[in-house]
């Protein structure tokens, strides 16, 4: 199941949770299972760890990727915890009480909780900054200042319009609805306008806040995955620096561990 | 002219081409420019806003400014003129939008980054516009700050076009638009009234910039019949009005008004 780097999810949860629970794991690992209770093991009270951080999402949206990206470079421990879209369970108490705007994703580690995925990741790069890779400069100010511009920008001049251009071209297909050509050309127009300013900074600096891969890099990565698989792809190819930054970020192990798992 | 609390801008460049509001009461006569008297008269004031008081984000900065009791000068960026889509504008916001902020060699733009910057560069002075502590309350108050972002601004700022800057332009509003519009918003204010219900702003029990975000485009909503979506939830009618009478905010109305 190519590279998915075993996580060991010792404990599952007890049966009283309804929804099926999906623990990062290798499917070749037989750590999968329940662990039965073997004396022989008992005496070691470390097989048995409870995540402390779960994810309530999906591995196909682009705001559960987001967060699960941010995971993977940090190394974490976690649970995935699926919600039933089809079925509308986001919509409703259970889900309702993690996110009151009942979308995808929320994230709970110990007693706190969060959502809106942009949120969530911060929260990760900031508990978790000595572990994994630095998503984020916590010392020099103007460094941290920088990268909250570009973590704006992904959030209010990218994304509004790449997330709806991915809605457009790929998940409307996926539930039936028919692409409207006026608006991928409008959102594509758009998008062009931001990708001529990206190719600019990108241009003086390796990623967007500086020499270093941040948040504001990772935070595009969801979106551009899936504009990529379709004829949007030649914005990005077209240019030159964008399109070095895109192989860079995209090639990021990390990053190959989210689409493993929507391949699961 | 108002509870202008008098800024000292005392120094303004002659080789700045644009006239530069430096902020301080009119009736100070330290408005002028001061000749030379002692140096410790002649102060230039690092932080720079380049905006205009009309614009939501860049009244989300100034309210952020006067918050934290900063010195600034805000710099007029002629939009008419299209200033902010030509150099020297572009080099400070490459997205020619306003505003921008220069804080000595640092230069931002995004009012939430910019925002960000102030409280936590000067979190020592004046109010407090993130809540200090606890790492719960940190990740909370993100939480709130990116649902303003999120799902609260998309939405009103659209409204506040279609209400109130479309007629300043000459441009007709879109009553299809209002409707879908204030169908969304009144979706996200059920959630600030539930929200609301358990928590006095919105991350906590303390003011933020959570809150603060929201400010420009309520104001000039409260000024349209979208009014009622706000007034008819109590919890967020009650949360509109006091954080609508912080005296930073009055600051920032009577700027509107020079």
């Amino acid at each position: 199941m190519g590279a998915i780097q075993a996580r060991l999810p010792l404990f599952l949860s007890p049966p009283s949770i309804k929804h099926h629970t999906f623990l990062h794991s290798s499917s070749s690992n037989s750590n999968f299972k329940i662990r039965s209770n073997k004396s022989s093991s008992s005496s070691s009270s470390s097989s048995i760890i409870m995540a402390s951080i779960k994810v309530h999402g999906v591995p196909m949206s682009t705001a559960t990727m987001r967060v699960l990206a941010t995971l993977y470079e940090k190394d974490l421990q976690f649970e995935l915890i699926p919600v039933d879209m089809r079925a509308g369970a986001h919509k409703q108490e259970a889900h309702l009480a993690l996110n009151p705007f009942g979308q995808i994703p929320a994230l709970e580690d110990g007693d706190l909780t969060l959502f809106e995925s942009r949120a969530i990741t911060q929260y990760l790069a900031e508990e978790y900054s000595e572990k994994g890779e630095k998503l984020i400069s916590q010392d020099c100010k103007k460094v941290k200042a920088t990268t909250n511009v570009w973590l704006q920008v992904e959030g209010q001049q990218f994304d509004p319009n790449a997330s709806k251009l991915a809605f457009e071209r790929v998940f409307k297909g996926m539930f039936g609805m028919t692409t409207d050509p006026a608006a991928v050309q409008e959102l594509e127009g758009k998008l062009q306008k931001v990708l001529d300013v990206y190719e600019a900074r990108l241009a003086k600096s390796e990623f967007l806040a500086g020499d270093s891969f941040t948040l504001a890099d990772l935070h595009h990565l969801p979106a551009i995955h899936y504009l990529l698989g379709t004829d949007s792809k030649v914005l990005f190819d077209s240019r030159p620096k964008v399109s070095e930054w895109i192989k860079k970020i995209s090639a990021r192990p990390a990053w190959a561990k989210v689409i493993d798992l929507q391949k699961q």
